[in-house]
């Protein structure tokens, strides 16, 4: 039965929180299902809804998907997200495994206890490592859009990658006058723009509650 | 300029060896430049090769590519091994994702501190036994064909194929509770391209003995 995508996680960001954004940013609608406690992913787990046993999931198009990786190519290449070939697609794949590094840095760094934490290294490669690479791209080609002149999965993966950076760190643009402007014009997009609202389904920040309730359902020491 | 790609990696298996059982099995001759040493790292990126100052990098139709993923799904599209529409290519990347988990566990293995090696070769058993392989199984005994998605050699079969081998090296009978992976395995064994990568003399790369491990210690300063 088709309907709206549905998202199996954390009431928080984690790995899904690329997914939330990339369908926002196709104008989806999508459903959410919360994981609170032990026994919710157990039952998951014994309906067999999860392949490698892990979350995220996501309901979609009558398959129940797994792997973060492969439910955002999904999703781009079904909307139009995902450029017009396959040199374009290699370049967006390049362009996404880049941020993917960088925001996974940070996603684990909220799970890191705090005196193993590293917060100077996560802006030294952002600022050394990573927002170069996409601040010369778009300096080279001049164009709006990190690829083929059209909007992509790799603009909305860099711009939450920007935003996450800034949240920790909110002078880090100020080397990077190209994707200052980048950001202004994708928060302008009309679905980026309703999805930065308050309300729309983005989740604010991990925090400690957030982190002991993954644990907690996980079981991780 | 058209012409063999070119690996750039150090001269072993790490993240390069899915690419080059991916391109082996596609029968896609290459060439490989090996960092042997810090400086040849530093020139890499002095010249501006490496997107992210990191390898692997292949060059390929006149991309400098880099991401193992990225390479690895271009290849996949390039070749034919990436299904016959968006659906199987969902069934094949969260398939290649797993064994790129399972896969990532025995990696790293050698760089952990030993006294966290044996946990963790245990639990990478633990996962093969309990996690990866049965997905596997299952979905070769459920629709009863010679590969995983679609009829058709993909992606998914090279990368588990690749992947069983590995396990295989951390113990030797991994397989024996799972009778479709082991007609698998032999299968793909069989393949004219695959059966040539297993071959001595071919690019496949050994398991990291102490001296390569301490070598790319030092070059990538882990």
């Amino acid at each position: 039965m088709t309907g709206k995508p549905k998202l199996y996680y954390f009431d928080g960001r984690g790995k899904m929180e690329s997914i939330r954004w990339l369908l926002a940013a196709a104008g989806i609608e999508f459903e959410e299902e919360f994981l609170e406690t032990r026994e919710q992913y157990e039952k998951l787990l014994q309906d067999g809804a999860l392949l490698f046993q892990q979350v995220p999931m996501v309901e979609i198009n009558g398959m129940k998907m797994v792997q973060t990786r492969a439910i955002l190519s999904y999703i781009a290449a079904k909307y139009n997200l995902y450029g017009k070939d396959l040199k374009e697609r290699a370049l967006i794949d390049m362009y996404v495994e880049g941020t993917t590094d960088l925001m996974g840095m940070i996603i684990t760094f909220d799970f890191t206890p705090p005196k193993q934490r590293n917060l100077a290294l996560i802006i030294e490669r952002a600022t050394t490592r990573y927002f170069p690479v996409y601040e010369k791209a778009l300096k080279q080609h001049g164009q709006e859009f990190l690829v083929g002149s059209q909007f992509s999965w790799a603009d909305v993966q860099l711009l939450e990658a920007i935003l996450m950076v800034e949240e920790r760190e909110p002078t880090v643009l100020s080397k990077f006058p190209l994707l200052q402007a980048f950001k202004a014009r994708m928060s302008n997009i009309p679905t980026i723009k309703k999805f930065l609202q308050p309300g729309s389904p983005r989740k604010p920040r991990p925090d400690d509650q957030y982190v002991a309730t993954v644990m907690e359902v996980l079981k991780k020491d | 300029m058209a012409g063999k790609p070119k690996l750039h990696y150090a001269n072993g298996r790490g993240k390069m060896e899915s690419i080059r059982w991916l391109l082996a099995a596609a029968g896609v001759e290459f060439e490989e430049e090996f960092v042997e040493t810090k400086e040849d790292l530093e020139k890499l990126r002095k010249d501006g090769a490496l997107l992210f100052q990191q390898v692997p990098m292949v060059e390929i139709d006149g991309m400098k590519m880099v991401q193992t993923r990225a390479i690895l799904s271009y290849i996949a599209g390039k070749y034919n091994l990436y299904g016959k529409d968006l659906k199987e290519r969902a069934l094949i990347d969260m398939y290649v994702e797993g064994t790129t988990d399972l896969m990532g566990m025995i990696m790293q293995l050698p760089f952990q501190p030993p006294e966290a090696q044996e946990k963790n070769l245990a639990l990478i058993i633990e996962r093969a036994a309990t996690r990866y392989f049965p997905v596997y199984e299952k979905v070769l005994k459920d629709h009863g064909q010679e590969f995983l998605v679609g009829s058709r050699f993909s992606w998914a079969d090279v990368h588990l194929f690749e992947a069983i081998l590995m396990a295989e090296e951390c113990k030797p009978d991994i397989l024996s509770s799972f009778p479709q992976l082991q007609a698998f395995k032999g299968r793909i064994s069989n393949i004219p391209t695959v059966k040539k990568f297993l071959q001595p003399g071919s690019q496949r790369k050994p398991p990291a003995d102490d001296k390569l491990i301490a070598k790319v210690k030092k070059i990538f300063n882990i």
